[in-house]
């Protein structure tokens, strides 16, 4: 019942943006739905985390502690991003960008855009969350595009051309494991369910499931940002609008990877752990690379972030592949953790680039002299996004790499490490060039509360992660267990 | 069925959609890519229709007319209205001439037959031998897709791709499940819905259909 109620949520608040007409009221109330989300999903975790799985509709939709973690990470981005929704669509309509008609688009499309992240997560039918992960990327794309700018349509144009093919290959992994199942004699409308792949996983075919395995990382990666099919990444990000932003590089990146994690269970079982790890070591590492020497020449503040994206989801491949139960709880500590940082910073630089008219970080200087609250947010949230105490994703760092030590990924995690130094330097040195410096005698402005309300909660709620994770301990634990070696 | 028409009617169709992914390589007016398309679509039905018919299984002919109507028909339908209004309507200067992408095409089929080997082992039936077609179908839709500078061009290729998915799908499982498969096909629909409304905005912001105009973000 409760999975069913994840779902109609933001479709209720869908309809009610497309009936009605563009006002706050309708805005906040896509809000709502939001927080409303994010409850539910504390009600699945708590019923789910030492019970069985909740089941709805015959079985096509199915919780388990995996997928009742992803739907609280996905409640909590929303919650953030709908509430800096409601301030977008208000400054767009009065500087007269935006009609409203469009913002009521905006509303439906987002909605959309978060049912199908959920339908992603609760769908038990593999074949389902395909056709879910491709809807995102449709629902999307209008929201890339939805300043209307010659940028923002290229960049929406790159994004669905390169994500569809993408999503074409990993169709083809799904179907090859589909073959692979049908061939050890599986019931034909149970084959693509995840639990009935998981029983027969060591019966599979390894030739067939090598070859799918290999395409679903290149298919779904393509939709995480992982190198080399990262290319769409930075310029979708950069030029969506703030909240969109903060969406999908907070979730929709690692609702893809929560695909990944799915088969890589199942091609554990059926190969063994070595070639899916070798995969994602691959990628993670490319990734890796290429983030740490795209943001050292980055000039662009927007686009630093997305390639910070990259890197966070180089870390999350790289713990994955590691696959042990404490390298998985680390993994999706970073998934939630990076989802509140990341998202903090791209609704923060929506602010930005609303009061500076700019997004380029030459042009900006003294941040936190000017606007001291906005300056603070961006500054301790660049903070988080880098690691440091007490923010969580310095405990899921340091997990991940004590879990790829013991699983005899050293190697890997020594060049992860000298990558993230590189990246760590490069983002102090743009931060500082942001935030500090003299104001020059311009006055101080004032940020108002509809912003920074729901930022400094978010950082507040990351800093409680990594100082007393308990909350989330047997949660973690219970979702590791799922996919984990 | 009996067995000669039913692997005769097959290997047919699924070599008709080879060859139209190979003459869309060929074929430098956009209308006339579109039409390829088009008849690809059908053939694409008629592996459907004929696998159907061969196992005796209503939902494979119900899907069958489905993607012939989807694929065959609607679709074009929607890439027509952007062909027509685009003023030259020709691939003028793709980056490889096409007796090369031609060339192109032939190894990319052959190297389709050589990877798919441990899916053909697995099922050395007479749909399963075919699958290689598929592959070859969707690696030549990658290539026209880099290859190629019109945005209807790279619909198309994206449509090659999807065509040989869907190809392999229907001869290695006979179909996903019905409504996995729908949910498929209304995806890919409204994809190609969401690029014709991107190219028709670009078309009347730039002036043109030209992908090379998309040069403003880069690092």
């Amino acid at each position: 019942m409760l999975a069913i109620v994840v779902l109609i949520l933001p479709i209720a608040a869908g309809a009610a943006s497309a009936v009605l007409a563009w006002r706050r009221s309708v805005s906040w109330f896509g809000t709502a739905t939001s927080g409303a989300v994010l409850i539910t999903g504390v009600i699945l975790a708590v019923q789910v985390v030492h019970g069985r799985p909740v089941v709805a509709l015959d079985g096509a939709l199915r919780v388990d502690a995996l997928s009742a973690f992803m739907v609280i990470v996905i409640g909590v981005i929303a919650l953030l991003a709908t509430w800096q929704s409601v301030r977008y669509l208000s400054a767009e309509i009065d500087a007269g960008r935006c009609s409203q008609r469009h913002a009521a688009l905006y509303g439906v499309l987002v909605q959309a855009f978060l049912a199908s992240m959920l339908l992603a997560v609760v769908a038990a039918n593999l074949g389902v969350l395909w056709v879910a992960i491709e809807a995102t990327t449709i629902a999307t794309t209008f929201l890339v595009g939805h300043r209307r700018t010659r940028n923002s349509l290229e960049a929406s144009w790159k994004y669905i051309t390169i994500c569809s093919v993408g999503i074409a290959l990993a169709f083809l992994g799904t179907v090859l494991f589909y073959l692979a199942a049908l061939h050890v004699g599986g019931h034909a409308h149970a084959s693509l369910d995840w639990t009935a792949l998981i029983a027969v996983s060591h019966h599979l075919d390894p030739g067939v499931v090598r070859l799918a395995m290999a395409l679903l990382v290149l298919g779904y990666g393509t939709k995480v940002g992982l190198a080399p099919m990262h290319s769409w990444l930075p310029d979708a990000h950069s030029q969506a609008p703030a909240p969109v932003s903060a969406l999908m590089s907070g979730v929709l990146l690692t609702v893809a990877f929560y695909a990944l994690l799915r088969f890589k269970a199942i091609a554990d079982g059926a190969l063994g752990p070595t070639f899916p790890r070798a995969l994602l070591v691959t990628v993670g590492l490319l990734s890796l690379v290429i983030a740490a020497s795209l943001l050292l020449t980055q000039r662009d503040y927007k686009r630093m972030l997305a390639y910070h994206s990259v890197e966070h989801m180089g870390l999350i491949a790289l713990g994955a592949a590691a696959g042990s139960s404490l390298a998985i709880a680390a993994v999706l500590l970073h998934i939630l953790g990076h989802g509140l940082a990341k998202g903090v910073l791209f609704l923060a630089s929506g602010e930005i680039l609303l009061s500076e008219g700019t997004s380029e970080i030459d042009q900006i200087k003294a941040l936190l002299v000017r606007r001291p609250a906005l300056g603070g947010i961006f500054g301790f949230g660049l903070l988080a996004l880098l690691g440091l105490p007490p923010f969580s994703l310095f405990v899921s760092e340091l997990n991940m790499l004590r879990a790829e030590v013991q699983v005899g990924l050293g190697w890997a995690a020594a060049i992860s490490l000298v990558c993230m130094a590189v990246i760590f330097g490069a983002v102090m040195s743009h931060g500082r060039h942001l935030l500090l410096g003299s104001a020059g005698g311009q006055r101080v402005h004032k940020t108002p509360g509809i912003v920074t309300v729901p930022l400094i909660g978010g950082l507040v709620g990351c800093a409680f992660l990594g100082v007393i994770a308990w909350p989330m301990q047997s949660l973690l634990q219970a979702a590791a267990h799922v996919v984990a070696i | 069925m009996s067995g000669p028409v039913f692997s005769g009617s097959l290997e047919l169709a699924a070599g008709v959609v080879l060859v139209c992914a190979a003459v869309t390589l060929w074929r430098r007016s956009l209308n006339a890519i579109v039409k390829t398309l088009a008849i690809q679509g059908l053939a694409l039905g008629a592996v459907a229709l004929v696998l159907g018919i061969h196992q005796h299984d209503g939902g494979l002919i119900a899907v069958a007319c489905f993607v012939a109507v989807a694929k065959g028909a609607a679709i074009p339908t929607l890439l027509r209205r952007v062909v027509r209004s685009d003023p030259t309507s020709r691939e003028a200067a793709p980056l490889i001439n096409v007796p090369a992408s031609l060339v192109g095409a032939g190894a990319l089929t052959l190297f389709a037959f050589a990877t798919t080997a441990p899916v053909t082992t697995l099922l050395p039936t007479t749909a399963g031998r075919l699958i290689p077609i598929g592959f070859a179908t969707l690696l030549i839709g990658f290539f026209a897709m880099t290859v190629r500078r019109k945005a209807v061009s790279q619909i198309v290729g994206l449509l090659l791709v999807d065509n040989g998915i869907a190809l392999i799908a229907f001869l290695a499982t006979s179909g996903v499940p019905l409504i996995i498969e729908l949910g498929v096909s209304l995806d890919v629909l409204l994809v190609v819905v969401v690029l014709r409304v991107l190219a028709t905005q670009m078309g009347s912001r730039f002036g043109g259909f030209d992908l090379d105009q998309l040069r403003e973000l880069h690092d």
